[in-house]
């Protein structure tokens, strides 16, 4: 019977153990978590166009048709770098891209489009950088993948490279084109 | 080449860290001297490993290698190369790394610290340290490899959270990792002495120093930490209760209990498999805090990238860790007598209850970290636990302890006899007690219930430890340093007590509105506010305040709290600015811009805030000096001879 009481730490533990292998079963994603917002819808937002200040880009003129919502700013180097892979992925025509101008100047961003290429269908612009709190921005370039019934469904972090697209972000779509979207700009 | 060379490197220490499991543990076990030999030079050779593969992490970063996702992802060339060092331990896979490097240090210097002690031993306890270094390593490269290349590399990376971005962050998680990892080497005992079947005094005596050293590390990184949080969240708080705090304050409440025990263990052979089983719980409880922060399973401020994985990987450890010395302890501690009694004023019961205490409070913390999950696992939903749970029952174990203390550091071992110290004892706490009631009464007006008994308390520890040393140097009788020591880490602990009583009694704050030039009041001071002028730093730029605080019309400073918005994450953070004047701490924090000028602004004056970190110093160096007796560093024979009697009073 006294020798019980030794075998008691033992038993507590492997309570222990179960209580935390539920947790880890519970835990959303079976990889790393990118994002809270996977699987839920994206947060609502109606933002000045950065092409056209009088019109507005809200999130309820993108309902019905899959986007790529990307996160960039002149300032940032590395959204500079993937430049051209998103000039790419217009060309190729099968998503639309929604810019979020972050935190940017308006001129600085609208010459840099005029230099480099414009790959986005339309642009909002996020100034004080309110709306990319909202979608839980660690840093530029975040590039957010959202269906036709306005859910985010995948998060890319850092610049996309021809392997995301390919390997991550064209898997997810559904097969053929998706529905072009009307061009503000 | 340097991230390969890293990895490379860190797959050799792994090789060596299994070597010295199996040699360390095996070759007692068939009485092979060669294998046994063969453990230092596997712990060394482990050590260079661990070394260059962390020094090739932090050269990736220092020459901004942005190919190196774990690089790209936490530092930017824009930071200075300080950060830059520092950001190696800013996330998840490096702080690891970290937490390697130092456990492979603790192998080497519990190597060397060893080598008088039996072989088999210590060659055991080797042999349980490179079992853990195994299994880190293995999670590291497994799941963490902070090795990965970007294909291509980012132009620039992703840069570290500014609120990282801290000489804090340079100093805190070194240190506190330092006092886990310490754990470690007490928890390599135990499982030494359980794979032994044997355990004596002296194994508590070797024990002790290292327990000791550990703890007082862990002390000081949880003061940094506590520190780092006050002054750059902005708000004021010290403590949040959060899991990542807890995760590091449940092993230093397992640790304290450890000194207590071994002690006993150690002067009267008693509580021997309590002491073990603590021994195991201590550095338990660091490993399931790693499993809490890094799992994922419960979401804090502090959480890094969290991913299930990991979560399953370092469960698995879990039980092969933790489940094996606990069915090691099942089966071993029912071997160990302790034969000899002790009355209920003696000593031993004091420590008794200190124990008792001390394990309970560790106990609701524990409950309290781990609701969220149990009841989220139970399906009864979301439950969130905060201050309002954790103070009231944490302090419900403290109080008796604290009141203990003052008497039962007087108390002799094995005889309840306290008639000699009656007196200085009753007389301290009157005077303590007329001290707390001064200070509550007189100096402050009010405050809570609470307030005279808390710094009644600590005053109280203060004057009742001095009264041993005082009474020694009256008769020229020398003072051994691990009383010194220990009166030391008590006088600290009373000043902690007394600091966090004024702050949590006498906190005066406000959230006031001022428009330029408007002034407000709070208590005897007086804050005018200048305005505010645009401040560029190196990576960030802001607005900066200048508000002229003056007490009692007596200027007191002129503070510049900021608001920075960090460039490359586009983060805004609130840079208070914290003023010490006389014993209490000021602070100004910047809020909205309410427009014309007029800001919102948070105004607090905290008394004795400082003391509350320095009194965690206190305690750790107090720890130091004990470690550094003499009686740890002799061979055995003379140990058990001479200065054990000068430190028991008791058998004098």
């Amino acid at each position: 019977m006294s020798r019980l009481r030794f075998v008691i730490p033992l038993g507590v533990f492997a309570l222990l153990v179960v209580v935390l292998a539920v947790g880890i079963q519970q835990s959303p994603d079976k990889d790393l978590i990118p994002s809270p917002l996977i699987g839920k819808p994206a947060p609502e937002f109606s933002l000045p166009s950065l092409t056209d200040p009088a019109q507005r880009v809200s999130s309820g003129q993108l309902l019905g048709h899959w986007y790529l919502f990307n996160v960039w700013g002149t300032w940032c180097v590395s959204c500079r770098e993937e430049h051209e892979m998103l000039l790419k992925i217009k060309q190729s025509g099968v998503i639309p891209l929604v810019g979020l101008d972050w935190k940017d100047d308006r001129d600085d961003a609208l010459s840099f489009l005029k230099d480099a290429g414009n790959p986005y269908a339309t642009i909002a612009v996020d100034h004080d950088g309110s709306e990319a709190i909202m979608w839980g921005v660690y840093g530029a370039p975040e590039t957010f993948l959202v269906n036709p019934q306005g859910i985010v469904t995948y998060k890319y972090i850092g610049p996309i490279t021809q392997q995301a697209w390919e390997r991550e972000i064209l898997p997810r779509l559904p097969m053929g084109r998706t529905p072009a979207m009307p061009s503000s700009s | 080449m340097i991230p390969e060379l890293g990895q490379f490197t860190l797959i050799l220490a792994m090789l060596l860290a299994a070597l010295q499991a199996f040699f360390g543990i095996v070759g007692p076990a068939v009485k092979r001297e060669r294998w046994m030999a063969a453990v230092t030079p596997a712990v060394t050779g482990q050590c260079v490993m661990v070394a260059a593969s962390m020094g090739c992490l932090v050269a990736s970063f220092v020459a901004n290698d942005f190919s190196v996702q774990y690089v790209a992802e936490n530092s930017n060339s824009a930071l200075p190369v300080f950060y830059r060092v520092a950001a190696v331990w800013g996330s998840h896979s490096g702080s690891l790394i970290l937490w390697i490097f130092l456990l492979a240090c603790w192998s080497v210097a519990a190597a060397f610290g060893t080598m008088r002690l039996p072989k088999a031993f210590a060659s055991r306890v080797l042999g349980v340290l490179g079992l853990i270094s195994f299994g880190f390593l293995l999670y590291t490269l497994a799941t963490s490899n902070p090795f990965l290349r970007l294909d291509p590399p980012w132009p620039d990376g992703e840069s570290l959270n500014p609120i990282l971005q801290d000489p804090g962050l340079a100093g805190h998680p070194p240190v506190l990792y330092t006092g886990y990892v310490g754990l470690a080497v007490a928890f390599a005992f135990a499982g030494a002495a359980m794979l032994e079947g044997r355990l004596d005094k002296d194994w508590a005596r070797w024990t002790r120093p290292w327990t000791t050293a550990a703890w007082a590390f862990l002390s000081c990184g949880i003061a940094l930490g506590s520190w780092w949080a006050y002054y750059t969240l902005g708000w004021g708080g010290f403590w949040f209760w959060d899991p990542v705090e807890n995760a590091s304050f449940m092993p230093w409440l397992m640790a304290t209990a450890l000194i207590h025990s071994l002690a006993v263990t150690e002067k009267r052979g008693l509580f021997k498999s309590w002491t073990l089983l603590l021994a195991v719980l201590a550095f338990s409880l660091s490993l399931v805090g790693t499993f809490l922060v890094r799992s994922g399973v419960l979401v804090s401020v502090h959480s890094f990238a969290a991913s299930p994985t990991r979560g399953t990987f370092i469960l698995a450890f879990l039980i092969v860790m933790i489940g094996g010395a606990l069915a090691l302890y099942a089966w071993r501690a029912p071997l160990l007598k302790s034969d000899a009694g002790f009355e209920l004023t003696a000593r031993e019961s004091f420590l008794l209850f200190n124990n008792i205490l001390l394990v309970t409070a560790c106990a609701t913390v524990f409950a309290g970290t781990m609701a969220p999950l149990i009841s989220s696992a139970l399906g009864l939903g979301k439950l969130s636990v905060g201050p309002p749970y954790f103070n009231p029952t944490f302090l419900l174990s403290m109080l008796p302890l604290l009141a203990l203390l003052s008497v039962g550091i007087h108390a002799r071992w094995k005889r309840g006899k306290l008639s000699d110290r009656a007196r200085p004892i009753l007389l301290t706490l009157v005077a303590a007690a007329v001290i707390g009631c001064a200070v509550v009464f007189g100096l402050f007006t009010g405050g809570r219930v609470l307030a005279p008994v808390g710094i009644g308390l600590g005053a109280w520890i203060i004057l009742s430890s001095l009264i041993d040393p005082i009474d020694r140097l009256r008769r020229r009788i020398t003072i051994p340093r691990a009383v010194l020591g220990m009166t030391l880490a008590h006088i600290g602990l009373g000043i902690f007590v007394v600091s966090i009583t004024s702050v949590e009694g006498f906190t005066a704050e406000r959230d006031v509105a001022l428009a330029q030039g408007a002034t407000a009041r709070l208590g005897a001071y007086e804050f005018r506010f200048e305005g505010v002028q645009p401040v560029e730093g190196p990576n960030y730029s802001g607005v900066g305040g200048t508000v002229v605080v003056t007490r009692n019309g007596a200027p007191v400073a002129v503070m510049h709290p900021q608001k920075r918005e960090y460039w490359v994450q586009h983060t805004v953070t609130t840079a208070s600015a914290i003023r010490m004047y006389h014993t209490s701490n000021v602070l100004v924090a910047l809020g909205q811009d309410l427009g014309k000028g007029a800001w919102s602004l948070r105004l607090q004056v905290r008394p004795m805030v400082s003391f509350i970190w320095l009194a965690a110093f206190i305690m750790a160096a107090g720890g130091m000096l004990a470690i550094s007796d003499r009686r740890y560093r002799l061979p055995r024979e003379e140990a058990e001879a001479a200065p054990v009697a000068a430190v028991t009073r008791s058998q004098a």
